[in-house]
């Protein structure tokens, strides 16, 4: 299969937008607004939330997505990956889960300890 | 008791399947090929035939690993009966991760290698837990994981589906490949079940 063109790559950290549609998505709304790294491409596909709505969209690329569970729910040891169309994603700095969710659990270890 | 045939769900699809025939929208006799040609070798005996292949022959693990598709075409298997043709990914297990496959969104899952879906995986339950209690979830199914084994969760919310290859159960060095297929069961391929 060729190389699908997409603009993130793996190794990349992107965030997955934050949004709320209407009408169908296949982005689940439990890692809407979190970041992850890439880890795989998945293809181009045309988006389901455009074909749904009746268009004929051109396929765009979709990517696995790996969250650390403690990213994704504040606590957790596990990873899940997600296939998400690029359509949903936006890069996300280097490094960093987001400052909110480190912030939380750093107070958390404080309590803890 | 309740079978399949009187479930809710079941008559709501006969009665949108014939409402869009009487429209003209699909085609009965069509929808019957194509749910033949899904289903017609459609078992978990397909998966496990991947499984055990990749048990005896590490060269061809590595190339189910890098191209699902590809490999399991050499075993005269694939996933393009349907109407689109679906991606495979193929993950194993080994000692330090366990993988373990869900579709949060729906119930998606590659059918020609492992037959219809256990009812549980298409349960809510499932659904929500597993992405966030793995571990828990796991011990229910009877599968008690070390501590020391990571979980990676993979939720096939596009279009590729994932199957995953169980480690290879202690003792069974003599086995033949036919012998070891049949150790290999559908929720093993799920990942929830330790073979």
């Amino acid at each position: 299969m060729a190389e699908p063109v997409g603009r993130f790559a793996v190794g990349d950290r992107v965030r997955v937008r934050l949004f709320d549609p209407e009408g169908h998505t296949r982005a689940p709304r439990y890692v809407r607004g979190h970041v992850g790294e890439v880890v795989g491409q998945r293809g181009v596909h045309p988006l389901p939330d455009a074909v749904v709505a009746g268009e004929d969209p051109e396929p765009t690329a979709v990517r696995a997505v790996r969250f650390d569970a403690a990213a994704l729910w504040g606590s957790g040891e596990h990873s899940v990956t997600v296939d998400l169309w690029e359509d949903y994603l936006e890069p996300a700095g280097p490094g960093r889960e987001g400052p909110r969710s480190t912030d939380l659990r750093d107070d958390d270890r404080e309590l803890d300890g | 008791m309740t079978t399949h045939d009187d479930a809710a769900v079941s008559r709501r699809v006969r009665a949108l399947e014939a409402e869009l025939e009487r429209l003209g929208v699909v085609d009965g006799g069509q929808l019957d090929g194509i749910l033949d040609r899904v289903l017609a070798n459609a078992t978990p005996a397909a998966g496990a035939r991947v499984v055990a292949r990749a048990w005896t022959d590490p060269a061809f693990r590595q190339r189910l690993l890098a191209d699902g598709n590809a490999a399991i075409g050499e075993l005269g298997l694939s996933m393009s009966h349907g109407p689109a043709p679906q991606e495979l990914r193929v993950v194993a297990n080994t000692a330090d991760v366990h993988n373990v496959v869900v579709c949060t969104l729906c119930s998606c899952y590659p059918i020609s290698l492992l037959g219809p879906s256990p009812s549980w995986y298409k349960s809510a339950a499932y659904r929500a837990r597993v992405v966030r209690w793995p571990r828990e979830v796991l011990a229910e199914f009877g599968l008690d994981l070390p501590e020391s084994t990571r979980i990676d969760v993979w939720d096939s919310s596009a279009e590729t589906r994932y199957l995953v290859v169980p480690r290879r159960p202690a003792g069974t060095g003599g086995a033949s490949e036919e012998e070891l297929a049949a150790l290999v069961t559908r929720a093993g391929m799920i990942g929830t079940a330790p073979v």
